[in-house]
């Protein structure tokens, strides 16, 4: 923990307002989390009969309610987890490949390729909703998981991000392997690519959770319960489950759980991804 | 080489041709015909879906206006919380904290839920009679029950709030990334010359701070004016259209409606307002940046 020194010792009634301040903080940030879980354990009309206090009797009662029919929140999850995944790869292998090209290779077209790729940077995605959607719907993907990974991994970010970190390695590195009689497949997979791997490793987290959070694309291209992500799905647990509040925040709490352990776990990669792209980026 | 370079570029090009430069130009196309799904004949109309969006009094303007106000209304209040509290959170866990990395992790927590989980959430929450809000509110004495997610202005404070429990984290971890680069011996010097907290924040943090906080802002007015899970979810764009947002607006008019040459044009005009904010922005903060360097 980097510590401050201002010269100063911070006084008593100082410290004191700074840890109040952040316990509240804290209590506000974990109040909602806490009632969430609290009323996913409650029975249906216990919901209703004692909103405010502890479950009485505890219940699974709405999570069992949650494994089938038409709203499969388990299935949601790991239709969430494959969509994200997916989109993840293909973004790390295109984008890695792509950023190779720019940033190593000479080649006829260059810069006309790498201004658009600038140029679509600055584009906000609401441009690319409507066509899309009919380009998609042209290809017969909607309601399938490629609809939910291909369109969004076609973005300019990832490319231009990693061009960044490839431009700055040293000519020296590759020119002595290709002396070597490496082929350009292998300098770039044996040599280059372990060079950047911290920056593979923020693109992967950012886009990971690019995928994770979107919420208008799927709500509008997939249809069936069975195909949903969590975000659609759930909106569709809300209308279905209107009063229900046990049922609807179980499935809540299934779609939190899993990302908040893998968080927890891997906060510090997560959080230096989202700020090292913004700090140095 | 050039061949070679291909190779490696095909892959991205590929989708990168079929998914947004194919989109960007086939959207303009889109926008300036009258192309329906119901239509056999699709004809060249000019500007006339442009100009609709800019005649007063007609049904389409005036709901894209609407939205329109929605969205900058959300931009003007959401955007200056989203910066000042995050600044201030990051502040406090730049100062000799103990378990910084504790606290760091909670309040950034809620931002990798997803809107769809703080939707759920927070509706049950600020439901108007089952909420706990208003139950807590009744503990404290308030005689009646405040209508959430129904009523303006409630449903502005809701939006707002929410989105600020849901992102606050992003921003503050960004600006306490921000704040550990700035040199220490910056600090020291500045308590040297007496300077207390208040000071040396006004006088080194925030100057420190310069390009980061135009990344956050530039970020933070983009990702507000892209708002649309929180309305779709908490308000369903009510009271009437109040908190039906631009995206709101144009999503469903283009994929819904089947308006697609409104709903593109829509886009258009909205990213060209979005580009020149984003360019006043830029000189803003530039500007200021130069003038305190003199």
């Amino acid at each position: 923990m980097s510590v401050k020194s201002t010269g100063m010792v911070r006084p008593l009634p100082a410290t004191v307002a700074l840890y109040v301040a952040l316990g509240i903080l804290t209590l506000i940030i974990l109040a909602p989390l806490a009632w969430m879980l609290l009323t996913s354990f409650k029975t249906d009309a216990g919901a209703i009969q004692q909103p405010y206090g502890l479950p009485d009797p505890w219940s699974i009662d709405a999570y069992t309610s949650l494994t089938g029919g038409q709203t499969p929140v388990f299935r949601w999850l790991l239709n969430s987890f494959a969509a994200a995944s997916l989109q993840t790869v293909l973004i790390l292998v295109t984008a890695s490949m792509g950023a190779y090209a720019l940033a190593r290779l000479d080649f006829a077209g260059k810069r006309i390729i790498f201004g658009l790729v600038i140029v679509m940077l600055l584009v906000p995605p609401v441009i690319f909703l409507i066509p899309n959607y009919l380009i998609v719907e042209e290809l017969g993907w909607l309601d399938t998981i490629a609809a939910l990974t291909v369109p969004g991994a076609a973005g300019s970010f990832g490319i231009f991000f990693l061009r960044q970190f490839f431009i700055n390695l040293p000519r020296e590195i590759e020119e002595a392997a290709r002396i070597d009689g490496a082929g350009e497949i292998r300098v770039f997979l044996q040599i280059v690519l372990p060079l950047v791997r911290p920056a593979l490793a923020t693109l992967a987290v950012i886009s990971f959770l690019n995928n994770w959070n979107d919420f208008l694309w799927p709500v509008y291209v997939l249809l069936s319960p069975e195909h949903m992500t969590l975000q659609p799905g759930l909106s569709m647990l809300q209308g279905a489950y209107r009063t229900h509040f046990s049922i609807v925040m179980a499935g809540a709490a299934v779609a939190s759980i899993p990302v908040l352990i893998i968080f927890a776990i891997a906060q510090r990669q997560i959080v230096e991804s989202v700020t090292g792209a913004a700090v140095k980026g | 080489m050039t061949v070679r370079a291909y190779l490696f570029l095909a892959p991205f090009l590929a989708i990168f041709a079929t998914f947004v430069i194919a989109p960007a130009v086939f959207g303009l196309g889109i926008s300036v015909t009258n192309w329906s799904p119901f239509r056999a004949r699709t004809a060249f109309v000019g500007l006339k879906n442009y100009i609709a969006l800019f005649t007063p009094g007609s049904l389409q303007a005036t709901q894209f206006w609407t939205a329109m106000r929605a969205t900058g209304l959300f931009v003007v209040i959401s955007v200056p919380l989203l910066l000042v509290i995050p600044l201030a959170v990051a502040a406090l866990l730049n100062s000799r904290v103990r378990a910084a990395t504790f606290f760091r992790t909670i309040f950034f927590a809620p931002y990798v839920l997803g809107v769809a989980v703080i939707g759920l959430v927070w509706g049950y929450i600020l439901d108007t009679q089952q909420g706990i809000l208003n139950h807590i509110l009744r503990l404290f004495g308030l005689d009646r029950d405040i209508p959430w997610t129904v009523n303006t202005p409630w449903v502005w404070v809701s939006l707002v709030g929410v989105t600020v429990w849901w992102t606050m984290g992003l921003n503050t971890v960004i600006f306490l990334a921000g704040m550990k680069g700035i040199s220490a011996e910056l600090y020291e010097a500045a308590a040297i010359d007496g300077a207390g907290t208040w000071r040396s924040f006004r006088q080194v943090t925030v100057p420190g701070l310069r390009s980061v906080t135009l990344f956050v802002t530039t970020t933070t007015i983009l990702a507000s004016s892209n708002m649309f899970g929180q309305s779709y979810l908490l308000t369903q764009g009510g009271p009437g259209d109040e908190t039906r947002t631009a995206i709101m607006y144009i999503a469903d008019q283009g994929l819904s409606q089947n308006n697609m040459p409104g709903a593109t044009a829509m886009s258009y005009v909205l990213f060209l307002i979005l580009a020149i904010i984003s360019v006043v922005n830029f000189r803003l903060q530039r500007d200021r940046g130069e003038e305190s360097k003199s």
